[in-house]
């Protein structure tokens, strides 16, 4: 169809986008798309992601929403800078 | 709008071939069970399985001592069990006959050939025998019943997901709403489930009840589940548990983007019509059902199937290699490496999704295909794998 993604986002204003291919490594240059809107962008992971995991889209903070779907997912528990890897050591439940 | 129109007459109108029961019902498998009504008669039930070909015997854990709701809940779950479509015809083995009649007679009103057998003044050796030749006169009866043509809306097909990764949100349960979006309006009966794992979606899930007091009946349900068992039994929190540790290799981090992604597998357009206790069967006619149920793929497929369920779909990230031994669990999987190395366990493979060479409208197309074939006798991988697990739901502990 066309390029095929590194990243995917679910909708406009999430902020942080999903691996969906193997073999991430820190400091590449990420392809990605946007399932809303079908609008592209790009992003430079920091770290090794593996397939399935989350990268963050924007700058957050202790206290912030981590944004998924359009719908909070979690609240961000550390510093978090533009191509971080986002999983349970920086983002915890809101629930439970 | 004409485009989808067209489409969905066009699956609608699709046929397969399925069995017609007794009481009307389509069934999609044979099986004559031999279903023990409580563990110690798991033994005879083997044994019949194991002496006469052509049957399956349907071991468990539980039946003695059971009192009150939980109680319910069993006769509910054998019953039906018995009474799914895809049974052709039922032994019953329990150790005394007060209770193993009960289920008889329940399995009864279907129409179907059932019959009882009790193990208490008779002995292990000749109850086998007694219900070993009821059993082989079953599977001659049944081995002779010829699949006739029905459309595919007959079918009541069921969707719970397992060891879910962020694919799951992206690729594989969409696919499966897009099957509902497609066949729900054409005459289908859809059921999902797990009621713990929609935390973090109940507000999305609540606003798909098809009116107020559907609505509010689903977060009672939700709300109680969250007191109940949740709040009542958790430890610090349930981080251990859900997300389970291949949901969190997968990349989910939270409850809420876990049930997030499982919410996907009810569509864009359909709504609930009603919500159902565990293994209850739906009575408001076709249409999309929410029952309350656990999360554990085999406890929430068991309680689907006593519902009447008989085909189920399964959506899978990771790859959780769930099967179920009455009714067909068709694996769907759009995570590119799962799809690679546990290829023997994927059905339908729509990792094309992420890749963004499959569209969801078309990977729905392709369940739709899938469904059809597998109703039409095509085994499914968990069903060639051997994969048989009947897991009864068990509320409290016994008196």
């Amino acid at each position: 169809m066309s390029r095929v993604p590194h990243v995917l986002v679910h909708h406009k204003g999430d902020n942080v986008a999903v691996v969906v291919v193997e073999g991430v490594k820190a400091k590449e240059r990420l392809f990605g798309v946007c399932l809303d809107d079908n609008s592209e962008f790009e992003v430079t992971c920091n770290h090794d992601i593996p397939i399935g995991h989350k990268v963050a889209l924007t700058p957050m903070t202790s206290g912030d929403d981590a944004i998924k779907y359009g719908q909070v997912i979690g609240r961000i528990v550390a510093e978090v800078a533009v191509g971080d890897h986002v999983h349970t050591h920086n983002l915890k439940t809101k629930r439970w | 709008m004409s485009m989808q129109m067209a489409s969905s007459h066009k699956v609608a109108a699709q046929k397969v071939w399925a069995y017609r029961r007794e009481n009307g019902r389509v069934g999609v498998r044979n099986h004559v069970v031999i279903l023990p009504l409580d563990d110690i008669s798991n033994a005879a039930c083997e044994a019949v399985a194991a002496h006469i070909q052509g049957t399956i015997a349907l071991p468990h854990a539980y039946g003695r001592l059971q009192f009150g709701e939980d109680l319910e809940l069993h006769f509910r779950t054998m019953i039906g069990t018995g009474a799914n479509p895809n049974v052709a015809a039922c032994v019953v083995i329990g150790i005394e006959p007060a209770w193993t009649q009960k289920v008889v007679e329940g399995i009864a009103k279907t129409g179907k050939p059932v019959a009882g057998f009790w193990i208490e003044g008779n002995g292990d050796i000749a109850t086998v025998a007694a219900a070993s030749r009821q059993a082989k006169a079953f599977v001659h009866w049944a081995s002779e019943k010829v699949r006739e043509e029905v459309d595919i809306s007959e079918l009541w097909v069921a969707a719970k997901c397992g060891e879910s990764d962020t694919t799951t949100g992206l690729a594989s349960c969409p696919t499966v709403g897009n099957m509902y979006d497609k066949l729900i309006p054409a005459g289908l009966y859809g059921c999902f489930g797990e009621t713990s794992e929609l935390t973090g979606a109940e507000h999305l899930a609540a606003a798909r009840a098809a009116s107020p007091e559907i609505a509010a009946k689903f977060m009672a349900t939700w709300q109680a589940y969250q007191d109940d068992v949740i709040e009542a039994h958790k430890t610090s929190d349930l981080s251990d548990s859900q997300p389970t540790k291949g949901n969190i290799a997968g990349g989910l981090t939270t409850i809420e983007e876990k049930a997030l992604g499982n919410l996907e597998k009810i569509g864009k357009s359909v709504s609930f019509i009603d919500v159902l206790e565990p293994a209850e069967a739906p009575a408001r006619g076709p249409g999309l059902y929410f029952m309350d149920t656990s999360s554990a793929a085999a406890e929430c497929c068991t309680l689907q199937a006593a519902a009447g369920y008989v085909v189920h779909i399964f959506p899978t990230g990771q790859g959780n290699v769930i099967g179920n031994p009455i009714m067909p669990v068709i694996k769907v999987s759009g995570n590119p490496r799962t799809v690679r190395v546990m290829e023997e366990h994927i059905d339908l493979d729509v990792s094309g999704i992420v890749r963004r060479e499959m569209t969801i409208d078309e990977a729905g197309d392709a369940l739709i295909e899938m469904i059809a074939r597998t109703a039409n006798g095509r085994f499914t991988a968990a069903e060639a794998l051997g994969h048989r697990e009947f897991v009864m739901t068990k509320l409290y502990r016994s008196a």
